[in-house]
Formats: structure tokens, C-alpha cells, sequence
């Protein structure tokens, strides 16, 4: 826990923030007081911080951010230009964090879709907000949660009530200005989907400008029960974007959770994905691919936690490092005492391509319960030589071979997304990636 | 947390309550350590300057240490300041004769398969012996000098062979790796010593028995085995420790330094008493083991099985620094009643084609907590490199807990790492199948675990298999209900 | 030498099998069939003692012992062999091993002296002829990796060793191809005796072509509801198990 002249600054940017929200509900005050004081107690983590050990966050935020000189400028930027054209649904857009109604727009229809400012519906009471927020993401565990949970003002709050059936995804497209110099944000997001419920939501993360930005966002979604969610997480940003982020997902009883997290660029990007399985039946998928090169390091730390009986949970991480990059995987899986009957599994699998990337996994099992099966495996490796050379007798080029063999080790992820437009999109970006990039 | 310090004071406070006798008084040296205590224990020894300033170097280290938090393991703190660390009770400690020999010492020489004669003798110089160990090749001595090997106590090697010790002292483990591995070096009374000679295959296994005897004294031993160019050992690590209703310290070092195609196989069944069913009492084991595989082609092999110690804390590693130089490390942990163990290997590949591979196989039982903790490191320059891990746990009841942590880290491209990892039960279906072929549930689960651990036992020598098997079903007894 | 009576038993809420009767005396081979579902690896499984299931009602004598207060491995020692429909695979632990243990600790409970390793492979290269399984198949570890057939022919390998008075073989046909079948009704006729018994639970008549049935009993709705000779195995094999239903469903 150094604390240096930066963090210093960092909390007392905190504290400026905190100071600004008086308007909030008095709830939430609290929440944000606590968590003001969980982030001045746990400190920016250092080097030798286990969960941060391969993510140098700390040093790069104090190397590469001014913290005075920070954009709080409104952004005049036309998000247009970042949508995903083929694939239609309710728009929301968030401009260094700050949420655009005027670029927003819902179509679904309002007794199935529910989205408002998370600030506004804390301000104005919205019970089921107050009831869902801050109760997930742990404070006391992960400093930059703390931070988020006490200097976010705005964000997301989705509210889907029982028993919809949303046909329309929810696009939310997060992007920052940094044209004009560096910028820092800190969004919050709820998701509430109600009892028999189905949404998608898909996130993209775009910037346009050259400058840093650091973007640290917090997510809770909770899924109740027989509910289904489908949440994408598209992470095609540009080399200079830095991103923590959180997402915590409370799993009622049946429900079904399928989550993907593509990381394709960025400066450094770290997920923190959780899922807590409160409820037995519950199904949950968790796939993820990185495909990165240049001096990217993509950082996925995933915890699935089995906390009742009878419940399957299934994780497929992949990753192709190029270049100077680094990928970082950490798995944990929880079987708590009472969890009996818990089928947990995870796998992750790397390929290093250039003599400079490096990979660091550390897939964790900690089991409380007898009676269950689990199990993980992970592999590091290159390209399979013989498999290679056996396409270019059939007169394929190298490069297309290549190319060929990439794709086909990141099918595997590639083939469970649902939504078929987005798949489509999807596999183009990442065939174009195996393409020319690497 | 209180309860536990009531233990250790317990532990401290018996010391007087025994009361060394006045004769024995000169040959202890008085609770707590400082710089004194070490040139106590040193001149006690006898020990060349060097080796006082070695020790006093890692002291000084030792000092500047933390130990460490982050294994998932949980104890009373431990004030070192409390500890006795040289305790030579000599007379008193003597038998006489077989009889007055702890029954548990002999019962474990005939488990480790040694004959009742020679132990009549050998038990004789193991209690003289302040950590008590025992090295059958003692008797072979001259067999093994006719071959150049040299296999004798820690001491009398510093005597003997000071040019070998300072040489490869450290060489593999330095002073301050770690916090207990420091502690080692600062205060360790004995251990083993063995060099085998270039070309040289050692004709016979050579084995040393750990036996922790004396009570209220941390204890602290230190093995180096040296194998030069294309020779071979194979070496046998047994402990036990009497039944002592207070925790007792064991920080013990291993250095194995291999040269070009030297091979080196280390087994250990570690059976140091593991407190009683409520967590009373028992070894709090904090070992540091590491070979050097240093000459190209060369191989140095880990097998233990741990069913002992109230706390286990051991990570046997490989440094894989010639070509083509190849580590293994097979492992069965059980843990029982209140027990607690965190074991796993590191391979670190630093040449080029190196290989290495990791079978790990854990049991928990009863209220026990059971962890894997390993590292796969490739390193940039290490060309070719192969590592396979397999890290099973098996759970017996649902009041235990299995835990995972391997770390990975490849920074070489053509590297093939591989780990896979299962939990998992003894099925209800598999036990009712043996009862019905009319084996008892005991057996069914004996036979079961013996199966599931095959794979490891398979690596011991034959008669350490044995034992090894007869242990696990001990170890395990009554924990299916 | 078996006596069921009034046998009832359930699993969790569900009560599967509703009062059997049945006799059954040394030297004969009594079939059970039954369309599925209707209790027939459940008689099995309780009578050979597994815990899954609870008694409620009845009683089991055996060779004049209270089978149903007996453990399952003193119901084995007494004598009981139970061939598994799905026999259980144990890592690790070989076949031979396995059976070493086995005998010995049945030996054992009888009061005689264990097998030394060499006149137990001695019996054991008898055994093994019977249902033509190689020793290379006995080394390696239980049931795994082993097909359905060689599942199958270790079962009846194990029943030779253990030398049952009463072998219930459940389901024993089924996944097995006609060579396989053969194999092993050519082991278990070998094993008859005028001292011991088998009980033959099955769904269709193909294996009491090969093992003679001396009775056949169809159990449906967790009751015999019809008894005869191997004359009814093939009336059920021509008519199917409809006209059964029938026949209890007009009753």
C-alpha cells in the first residue's frame, strides 16, 4: 500500500466528487461516504498486490495521467460514427461517462424496457434502485470499486420488470472525447431484470482523440429468478484508452447468464467479472476472448462463486498475444459448503505469436463442498507447425493459414454468441484482426 | 486466536515445568535468539569463522524478513523470541536399551523396513543426534567411500569436507530466499550431506530419518546433496515426531545441486505428527526444498507423500537452468482433522528444451484445509520449453475444503504449458460396489485412495510405497462416517 | 433359501417397489422381467443393500438370516452377488488388487486364512478361462476404459471368484452384442450348482435362450403380477408387455 503524491491527488479528486452529489438521496450519501473511506484505507494497489501483480495500474495512471489537467468540458462529439450499423436496438450513450439523453433513444416499449440515468432514478426515489444499488460490488475488497462507488454521477439504470421478453437489444455505447486532452470517468450501472425476464445488452467502448483516458465503471446487474440476460462486452478501443472495470452479476434461482468479453485493443484493460449463484438451477457461461498486440495488456479476473446446491457454471477464456502485449487470466471458482451438487468448469487457453508477449494465468479452484465436480485447464502454446505447413501443401499462403488456424482457435468462443447480427459483426472484426494485424 | 497463544505459552511455559536437569544445563543454549545465541550454537559446533559469519549474515537477513502471509493457512503468531534453538540432551537422552526407546521411533524404523538389529544400533547414534536423524548408509560407509561417494551428517561435513559445504552451501536456496529458509541458515544444528562423484551410480538408496524428539525446541536441519557430472542418487526422506500436545516449529532447508546429466530422485514421506482430532498439538512444518538442475541434461525428481504436520508449508521446486535439464514433482497431500496444508512445486525454466512435470494429487478429510500452490515460469530465453501439470483433489466429507492457486507465467513463445485440475468425490457408487463384493468400508475407502494416488506412489521405491500406502489408509481412518 | 415377502420400498418420496413375494429355493434360476420402470434393478439393488433405497415394509430371509438388517458387505460375505447394470469404474486400483482384496476379506470374516498372492493367481487363471477375459484386462484399473462386454464378462469373472449362493444378475444382457451374450450365459451356467441360485432380471427373453430359467416372474408396477415357466419369457418376447398391462389394469 505506497501511498504517493498521485494517489494522494486521486483521493482528493474522489472527495471533490463526493462533495458534489449533495443532491442525491441521503441512502446514497452514505454509501458514497463508506466508500470514500474503504478507498482512502486500501490505497491504489501497489506492485505486490495479488490481484494486481501483472497490471501495473497504479504506476501507468501516475505515469501517464495529469490529474490537474483533466477535460471537464461537456463533449460536442457525434457518437453516430461508433454504432454497430447492422445491429438495431435501444441506444444509450454515455460521453466521458456523462449520460446523453440527446443521443439516447429507446424503442422498445416502456412496460417492457425501463432505462433511465442511474443518478436521476436514485434522486427521484426509484425503490427498485435503491433497493439493488451498492449492494453487490464489494468496496472493501478492490480499490478502484471504492473509488467508482464513491465518485460516479452517472450511468445506466435498466429495469426490466417480470415476465418481458425483450426482442430488442440494448445497445450501450460508451465513449470518450479525448481530443482535446486527457479525461477520466467514472460511470455506475444498474441492471434489474425481472422474475421469467430476457434481455441482451451489449456495451462498446470507443474514444475518438488521441489523448489518455482512463475510464473505471462499475456494473451490478441482478437476475432474478427463471431470469435470462445475455451481456456483451465490446473492447475495441484505442491504444491509448485505459480501463478498469467491474461487473457483478447477482444470479437468482434458474436463471441463465451468458456473458463475452472481446478485447481487441486498448492501452491496458482490466475486467473484473463476478458472478455470484444465489439460487440452485442457475446456468451461467462466461466466454472471453483477447486478441492483442503492440504494448496492450488485456487483464481478465473472473470469480464465479457456487453459494447454493445444484447449480453448473462453465468458463471458456482465450487468448492470442502478438507483439509486446500481455494477457493476464485469473479464474476463480468458489464452491461454498452448502453449494452440494455444483458442476463448475473452466478453461482458458493461450497462444503466444511474437518472441515479446507474454502470458500469465492463474486459474484458482477453492472447493468448501464434497460433493461436486469441477475442474479447469489451461494450455499456452503457438501455432501448431505441422498443422500450418499441411495447409500451405494444399496451396494456401502462409498468411491466410495463419490467418486460417487463428480463427479457428477463436471459434470456439465466436459460435455462442446468439444474437446473430452482432455475431456477424463480431466475426468480421475479429476476422480482420487475424487478418492484418497479426 | 487467544486460545491458540494460551497454547503456545503452554508450550513455552512446559519448558521449565520439565526442567532440563543441571548436567544438561551447558548443552542448551537459553530461550530467544540473537546474535549471541548464533555464536553459541557455532562454537558449540565447533564451526570453521566462515560459517559463523554465514549464519550471523542471515540473521542479520533474517531480521529485515517478514514472515509470510500470504499462504491460505492460519496460526497463532509465533514469537521466536520464546524458542530454544540448540537443545543437546544428550545423557539424559540415551537408551539404554531397546525398551526405553519411544515405541513410535521404533514402530517407524520398521515401517521404513529396517532391520531390528541395525536399528538396536542406529537408534542409539538417532537420539544422540539433536535432530535425531539417521542414515542408514552410516553402515555402508566404507562401501560408499570405495566409490567416492560421500554421504554423512551436516556437521561432519563442515569438518570434513569444508571446500564441498562452502561451495554449494546456499548455492541453490540463498540465505535470504525466504523468511523461514533464512531462519534455517541463521540457526541450523544438522542435517545431511551428500556428494556423489562425477560418472558415479549409487549402488543403494540412501536415506535419512528426520525424527523430531526433544519437546519446547524449534527445530532446524539442513540437507545439501551435490551430484557432479553423470552420476546418480536416490534418496529417502522419512519423519515422524512424538505426539505433543504443543505446536512445534520445523523450519528445515533441502538443496540439491545437479551438474551435466546428473540425476537426482528426493523422496519424502512426511508423517510429522499431525496434532489430535480436535487440532491440539502437532509440527508447524515450514520447509524450503529446491534442486538446481545446473548442468545440461540433467534431472532432479520430487516425490512426497505429506500426511502429517499440523501445518505444511513446502513448495519442492526445480530450477531448470542446463538444456535439456528436466524437473518432476509428484505429490499426495492428505490432510485430516484440523490440518492444514499448502504444497504445490515451482518450475522455473530458464534453458533451453527443458521439461518439466507436476502430478499433484490432494486428499482432504475432516475439518481440514487443502491447498495446491504451484508455478509454471518460462522464461524469455528458455527456447522449447514443456511443462504438464495435473493438480487433483479429492474431498471426504463436506466440512473440508480443497483449494487450487497454480500460476503460469510464459514469457516464450514456443513454450507448451498444460495444466488441468479436477475435484471431486469418492462416489457413494464406487464404495457401494466394493461393499458388495463384501470389502469393508474402510478398506473400500483405503483402496480407493491408493488408486486415486496411484500415479505418485508409483514414483516411490518399493518398500517407501508400501509404507506410504499402509499411511494413507491411517491417516484417513474413521473419516467416512 | 431366498424368501421375500411383502417386500416394499421407496426412494425419496417415491415408493417403487408395492409388496413382492417370491421363493426362491437352491439349484434354480428364477428370471424377472418387466417393462421399464417397473422396479426390477430396484428388487436388485435392495436386496444386494444399497442405501439409496428405503424399506418400508417386508421382510427378506436369507439362508435364514434377516437379509434387510444385514450391511452390503456382510449380505456379500453371507454369500449375495450382485452382477451391476452399470458396473463402476476406480481409478487407480486394478482388478486383480481388487479382487485380492475382496476374497481375502470375505475369507476372512468366515474365519479362514487369506490367499497368498500365488494360489490366488492360481484360482484366478481358472476363473478367467470361464469367461474368456485376458489377464491383461484384470491389470489395468477397474472397469475403465473396458467396452460394455468386457464390463460385463468382469462381473461374471468376479461372481466365479466370489463363488455366490445367490447371483442376481441385473440387467446383465443389455448393451452386449450375441458373441458377447453367449460368453457370458456360457460363464454363469458353468457356475451352476445344485447349491446355489441365480436370479436373472432382464427386459427381454434373448438371455434366457442361453441361461434356462427354471421360473419366470413379470414384476410391473413394483409387483409379480404374473408367474410361469420360460414358456411366459416367450409369450412376452412375441406379445410385448402390453397384455400384461391389460391383464392388471382389468383386475
Amino acid at each position: 500500500m505506497s501511498v504517493t503524491v498521485k494517489e494522494k491527488n486521486a483521493s482528493a479528486e474522489v472527495k471533490n466528487l463526493i462533495d458534489k452529489s449533495v443532491s442525491l438521496n441521503p441512502a446514497v450519501i452514505s454509501i458514497r461516504k463508506e466508500a470514500l473511506e474503504a478507498f482512502q484505507k486500501l490505497g491504489l494497489p501497489d506492485k505486490k498486490a495479488e490481484e494486481y501483480r501483472h497490471t501495473p495500474i497504479t504506476s501507468l495512471l501516475q505515469r501517464d495521467f495529469d490529474y490537474d489537467a483533466l477535460l471537464s468540458k461537456p463533449s460536442d462529439l457525434d457518437p453516430k460514427e461508433y454504432f454497430i450499423p447492422s445491429v438495431k436496438g435501444n441506444i444509450i450513450v454515455l460521453i466521458n461517462g456523462v449520460y446523453s439523453s440527446a443521443h439516447s433513444s429507446v424503442i422498445s416499449p416502456a412496460d417492457e424496457v425501463h432505462i433511465t440515468n442511474l443518478s436521476e432514478a436514485l434522486a427521484g426515489g426509484d425503490t427498485m434502485a435503491l433497493e439493488h444499488f451498492a449492494k453487490y460490488a464489494d468496496v472493501k475488497s478492490d480499490a478502484f470499486t471504492a473509488w467508482n462507488t464513491a465518485s460516479w454521477n452517472h450511468g445506466v439504470f435498466i429495469r426490466i420488470p417480470e415476465n418481458a421478453i425483450v426482442q430488442t437489444p440494448i445497445l450501450i455505447y460508451h465513449i470518450h472525447d479525448a481530443r482535446a486532452g486527457q479525461v477520466m470517468s467514472a460511470s455506475r450501472n444498474l441492471f434489474v431484470i425481472g422474475r421469467h425476464s430476457e434481455v441482451t445488452i451489449i456495451e462498446k467502448f470507443d474514444s475518438a482523440g488521441l489523448s489518455h483516458h482512463f475510464s473505471n465503471t462499475v456494473t451490478e446487474a441482478v437476475v432474478s429468478e427463471n431470469a435470462h440476460l445475455e451481456l456483451y462486452s465490446i473492447q475495441n478501443d484505442a491504444g491509448s484508452r485505459y480501463q478498469v472495470g467491474l461487473t457483478h452479476i447477482h444470479q437468482a434461482g434458474s436463471s441463465l447468464v451468458n456473458t463475452f468479453t472481446f478485447t481487441l485493443n486498448g492501452k491496458l484493460i482490466r475486467n473484473n467479472l463476478q458472478l455470484s449463484l444465489d439460487g440452485e438451477g442457475i446456468e451461467s457461461h462466461m466466454f472471453g476472448l483477447y486478441l492483442i498486440t503492440d504494448d496492450t495488456v488485456a487483464d481478465n479476473h473472473t470469480t464465479v462463486d457456487h453459494r447454493k446446491p445444484n447449480s453448473f457454471s462453465n468458463e471458456i477464456y482465450k487468448g492470442i498475444m502478438d507483439g509486446n502485449s500481455k494477457g493476464v487470466f485469473n479464474g476463480k471458482i468458489y464452491v461454498r459448503p452448502q453449494a452440494q451438487k455444483t458442476n463448475a468448469f473452466q478453461s482458458n487457453k493461450n497462444i503466444l505469436l511474437s518472441d515479446k508477449a507474454t502470458v500469465n494465468t492463474k486459474p484458482q479452484l477453492e472447493i468448501w463442498a464434497d460433493d461436486v465436480k469441477c475442474s479447469h485447464g489451461c494450455t499456452t502454446g503457438q501455432l501448431d507447425s505441422e498443422a500450418l505447413f499441411y495447409l500451405q501443401t494444399r496451396g494456401i499462403n502462409k498468411e491466410t493459414a495463419r490467418a486460417m488456424m487463428l480463427y479457428a482457435f477463436a471459434i470456439e468462443v465466436l459460435n455462442n454468441v446468439k444474437h446473430a447480427e452482432l455475431k456477424t459483426y463480431i466475426d468480421q472484426l475479429v476476422s480482420e484482426r487475424l487478418h492484418t494485424n497479426f | 486466536m487467544s486460545k491458540d497463544n494460551q497454547v503456545l505459552e503452554e508450550l513455552t511455559s512446559k519448558e521449565y515445568e520439565h526442567g532440563w536437569t543441571s548436567d544438561l544445563e551447558t548443552d542448551s543454549a537459553p530461550k530467544g535468539l540473537s546474535e549471541d545465541i548464533i555464536r553459541f550454537i557455532s562454537t558449540k559446533k565447533n564451526e570453521p569463522e566462515w560459517l559463523l559469519d554465514w549464519r550471523l549474515d542471515a540473521y542479520r537477513q533474517w531480521s529485515k524478513l517478514k514472515e509470510p502471509t500470504w499462504p491460505n493457512i492460519s496460526y497463532p503468531a509465533i514469537n521466536y523470541q520464546d524458542l530454544i534453538y540448540y537443545s543437546a540432551p544428550k545423557q539424559k537422552a540415551k537408551p539404554k536399551n531397546l525398551e526405553d526407546i519411544d515405541p513410535e521411533l521404533i514402530k517407524t524404523f520398521e515401517k521404513l523396513g529396517i532391520s531390528l538389529t541395525e536399528q538396536k544400533r542406529l537408534t542409539g547414534i538417532a537420539v544422540d543426534a539433536v535432530i535425531d536423524s539417521v542414515s542408514v548408509a552410516t553402515t555402508y560407509k566404507d562401501t560408499l567411500a570405495e566409490l567416492g561417494i560421500i554421504f554423512c551428517s551436516f556437521s561432519e561435513a563442515v569438518q570434513e569436507h569444508p571446500e564441498l559445504v562452502k561451495k554449494y552451501m546456499g548455492s541453490v536456496v540463498p540465505v535470504n530466499d525466504n523468511y523461514f529458509a533464512a531462519l534455517n541458515a541463521a540457526v541450523f544444528t544438522d542435517g545431511s550431506f551428500c556428494y556423489i562423484p562425477k560418472g558415479v551410480r549409487c549402488p543403494m538408496e540412501l536415506s535419512t530419518y528426520f525424527r523430531i524428539n526433544a519437546a519446547n525446541t524449534g527445530q532446524f536441519e539442513r540437507t545439501l546433496i551435490v551430484a557432479d557430472e553423470g552420476s546418480y542418487v536416490s534418496y529417502l526422506e522419512g519423519c515422524t515426531a512424538p505426539m505433543r500436545d504443543e505446536n512445534q516449529l520445523h523450519a528445515a532447508v533441502v538443496e540439491i545441486y545437479a551438474m551435466k546429466d546428473a540425476q537426482v530422485k528426493y523422496s519424502t514421506v512426511q508423517n510429522w505428527y499431525p496434532g489430535d482430532k480436535n487440532g491440539k498439538g502437532g509440527i508447524y512444518n515450514f520447509v524450503t526444498k529446491r534442486g538446481l538442475c545446473f548442468g545440461d541434461g540433467s534431472k532432479i525428481s520430487w516425490t512426497q507423500v505429506e500426511t502429517g504436520s499440523a501445518i505444511t508449508w513446502k513448495y519442492p521446486s526445480c530450477i531448470l537452468k542446463g538444456n535439456n535439464s528436466m524437473g518432476e514433482f509428484y505429490s499426495v497431500a492428505v490432510t485430516n482433522n484440523y490440518q492444514q496444508a499448502d504444497t504445490g512445486s515451482k518450475m522455473i525454466h530458464i534453458g533451453n528444451n527443458t521439461k518439466s512435470r507436476i502430478v499433484s494429487k490432494g486428499i482432504s478429510a475432516g475439518h481440514s484445509q487443502n491447498s495446491y500452490r504451484g508455478q509454471v515460469k518460462i522464461m524469455k530465453r528458455a527456447e522449447n520449453a514443456r511443462n504438464f501439470s495435473q493438480c487433483d483433489s479429492l474431498l471426504m466429507g463436506d466440512q473440508c475444503g480443497a483449494h487450487t492457486f497454480p500460476y503460469i507465467d510464459v514469457e516464450n513463445k514456443s513454450a507448451r504449458v498444460e495444466h488441468e485440475a479436477t475435484t471431486s468425490k469418492i462416489g457413494e457408487d464406487q464404495i457401494f460396489y466394493c461393499l458388495q463384493r463384501g470389502i469393508d468400508e474402510e478398506s473400500a475407502v483405503a483402496l480407493i485412495v491408493n488408486g486415486y494416488a496411484k500415479e505418485v506412489l508409483n514414483q516411490l521405491p518399493m518398500e517407501f510405497a508400501v509404507e506410504a500406502q499402509k499411511l494413507l489408509a491411517l491417516t484417513l481412518e474413521g473419516s467416512v462416517g | 433359501m431366498l424368501s421375500i415377502k411383502n417386500l416394499q420400498a421407496k426412494i425419496g418420496d417415491k415408493q417403487i417397489l408395492n409388496g413382492i413375494n417370491l421363493e426362491v429355493k437352491a439349484g434354480e434360476v428364477h428370471a424377472i422381467m418387466g417393462p421399464n420402470g417397473s422396479g426390477k434393478s430396484t428388487l436388485a439393488s435392495v436386496l444386494a443393500g444399497r442405501e439409496d433405497y428405503e424399506v418400508v415394509q417386508g421382510e427378506v430371509e436369507f439362508q435364514g438370516q434377516n437379509l434387510l438388517d444385514m450391511a452390503p458387505e456382510d449380505r456379500a460375505r453371507a454369500g449375495v452377488f450382485l452382477a451391476f447394470q452399470y458396473p463402476v469404474e476406480i481409478p487407480g486400483v486394478s482388478t486383480i488388487n481388487f479382487m485380492k482384496t475382496a476374497v481375502n476379506q470375505i475369507l476372512k470374516s468366515r474365519g479362514q486364512q487369506p490367499l497368498d498372492a500365488v494360489s490366488f493367481l492360481k484360482i484366478m487363471k481358472e476363473k478367467m478361462k470361464l469367461v474368456d477375459i485376458d489377464q491383461s484386462l484384470l491389470n489395468r484399473s477397474l472397469n475403465e476404459g473396458f467396452s460394455g462386454g468386457e464390463k460385463k464378462r468382469n462381473e461374471i469373472f468376479q461372481m466365479a471368484m466370489l463363488e455366490p449362493k445367490l447371483a442376481i444378475l441385473d440387467e446383465t444382457d443389455s448393451g452386449l452384442d450375441i458373441d458377447a451374450l453367449k460368453i457370458v450365459a456360457h460363464g454363469v451356467n458353468k457356475l451352476r450348482t445344485k447349491s446355489n441360485a441365480v436370479i436373472v432380471v432382464t427386459h427381454y427373453q434373448r438371455l434366457l435362450d442361453y441361461i434356462i430359467p427354471d421360473f419366470v416372474h413379470v414384476l410391473y408396477k413394483g409387483k409379480i403380477v404374473k408367474s410361469g415357466t420360460k414358456d411366459l419369457a416367450l409369450e412376452l418376447e412375441a406379445k410385448g408387455y402390453d397384455w400384461i398391462k391389460d391383464e392388471v389394469a382389468v383386475a
